[in-house]
């Protein structure tokens, strides 16, 4: 959870409050808070914890850092299903499945 | 050397070693605070790449492993309650309460959720306005302005069936914790960089100059993490102790005021008891008077829960450094990711289920992640 994703604003809805736009994570996206980085533009890079972004990032960092994230699986981790992954950790049938509060939104 | 040619530059890594083989003369040891560092470093087998006598030792920045058993205990215990929907970072479900964990709650029929960022839980407080919707608001620095502008938007917008179990933490406290510790042997600290995204460097001079210890603000991938080193082990050679930024790309100088400023908004400074470590003064947030409503252990009076960790578990002392995760007897015999008895083997930030998925039983590191794979997800 302490992951920061890098990723690309593709939109930004200004009447959204707190101010929310769309983040391309290397082909998974999400809508993130931008509350933290008004000034930010659709095309700029920004990383991203916990649906909120944090900071703003040049493009060749941030197309490395995910190039990086994608090799050693981190972007399945952070937007991969939690209740699979903890039960092939716990080593039983995976529970029952709710939708991803995130993706219901 | 096999592990370099992952590195996503191989030259400049190499480049990186070249120079702490060169510079570092005399045996150092460098806490690296954050454990998605040190699960980088074990990963990337980094320690093993360095000169013998550069040691890094595992820090406590895993929000997840620091968190007290007793909250843990009071997690479980709200979200058994009929009525409640219970929220959380996935990397919470199964963290061993004192007889049961998140995810073995939900199996008995709690109202357990999985969400990706605090407005989600937000979101289902909205739509069930019957329900009460708690969410576990851990993490350090890096998580904060996100738990608040949840609790923020919450009041803003007269949700009163929302609330947060808190437990929150923050990194120079416990530098200063390690550094007062009678035990301690560090004398530098890669400092955990999106920490500083969020609060800036302004905490750290004074951590550098009152313990004499360089702190190098570090990112988390491997180039950066061996930048980080670089510049620490240049410093303690030279015989200086300075704060240094070396992932300035995504850390400013001032980090995120206007996060900053949310955080102050919603939370103060208050003693944390630390998971295996024990209380260190003014070591976390809670949230203050303004929003002391939105606090789930007084909504759902669960004050009263006290607990005690297993003896077997050694925990404390990996967060603390003192130990490495393999010297704890527990480790892959009666402590495994599929029965952990401490929280340091279920995170994929704690430092022994780094070591379980990369290094069990000395096997070499690439070796060892195939077999551990099909055990446990891979976390790194």
């Amino acid at each position: 959870m302490c992951l920061a994703v890098p990723g690309k604003v593709v939109s930004i809805d200004d009447s959204a409050d707190p101010l929310t736009g769309l983040i391309d994570f290397g082909g998974v996206q999400k809508q993130a808070c931008l509350s933290y980085v008004p000034d930010v533009r659709v095309g700029e890079y920004v990383i991203v914890h916990v649906g909120f972004a944090l900071q703003r990032l040049d493009e060749e960092s941030a197309l490395a850092s995910l190039r990086l994230f994608e090799e050693l699986g981190l972007l399945e981790e952070e937007f991969g299903d939690a209740w699979e992954q903890a039960s092939r950790d716990a080593g039983v049938a995976a529970v029952t499945e709710e939708p991803r509060e995130s993706e219901a939104r | 050397m096999k592990y370099i040619d992952e590195f996503n530059d191989p030259e400049l890594a190499r480049r990186l070693l070249d120079e702490i083989h060169a510079d570092a003369t005399r045996p150092w040891a460098l806490m690296e605070v954050c454990g998605g560092q040190t699960h980088s470093i074990i990963r990337h087998g980094i320690d093993q790449l360095l000169p013998e006598h550069v040691e890094l030792i595992h820090g406590p920045g895993c929000p997840v492993c620091v968190t007290p058993l007793d909250v843990i205990d009071q997690a479980l215990e709200i979200a058994s309650r009929p009525g409640v929907i219970f929220c959380s970072f996935g990397d919470m479900l199964r963290v061993p309460g004192t007889d049961r964990d998140l995810f073995r709650v939900k199996g008995e029929g709690g109202d357990v959720r999985v969400v990706y960022s605090p407005l989600d839980a937000l979101e289902l407080a909205r739509r069930n306005p019957d329900r009460e919707v708690v969410f576990f608001a851990i993490g350090f620095e890096t998580t904060a302005p996100a738990n608040a502008m949840a609790v923020h938007q919450a009041r803003r917008l007269g949700l009163t069936n929302f609330s947060l179990l808190v437990s929150h933490v923050r990194v120079p406290p416990a530098i200063e914790a390690i550094m007062t510790a009678p035990s301690c042997r560090v004398q530098g600290f890669l400092a955990a960089g999106h920490v500083c995204s969020v609060m800036g460097m302004a905490e750290y001079p004074a951590l550098a100059e009152r313990f004499r210890v360089p702190l190098v603000v570090t990112g988390f991938e491997p180039l950066d993490i061996l930048e980080g080193i670089r510049r620490a082990v240049r410093q303690l050679e030279r015989g200086e102790h300075r704060v240094e930024n070396a992932y300035a790309r995504a850390v400013r100088e001032d980090g995120n005021p206007a996060a900053v400023r949310m955080i102050e908004e919603v939370f103060e400074v208050t003693d944390r008891n630390w998971r295996g470590i024990g209380p260190i003064p003014q070591s976390g947030w809670q949230l203050n008077e303004a929003f002391r409503a939105y606090d789930a252990v007084h909504r759902f009076d669960v004050t009263g829960i006290r607990t005690e960790e297993p003896a077997e578990c050694r925990a404390g002392e990996v967060l603390q450094g003192l130990i490495k995760p393999t010297e704890c007897a527990a480790f892959g015999t009666t402590c495994t990711p599929r029965t952990p008895l401490g929280a340091t083997m279920v995170s994929s930030e704690g430092a022994c289920a780094a070591y379980y998925l990369y290094r069990r039983m000395n096997a070499p590191a690439a070796h060892a992640t195939g077999a551990a794979r099909e055990e446990m997800n891979p976390v790194a």
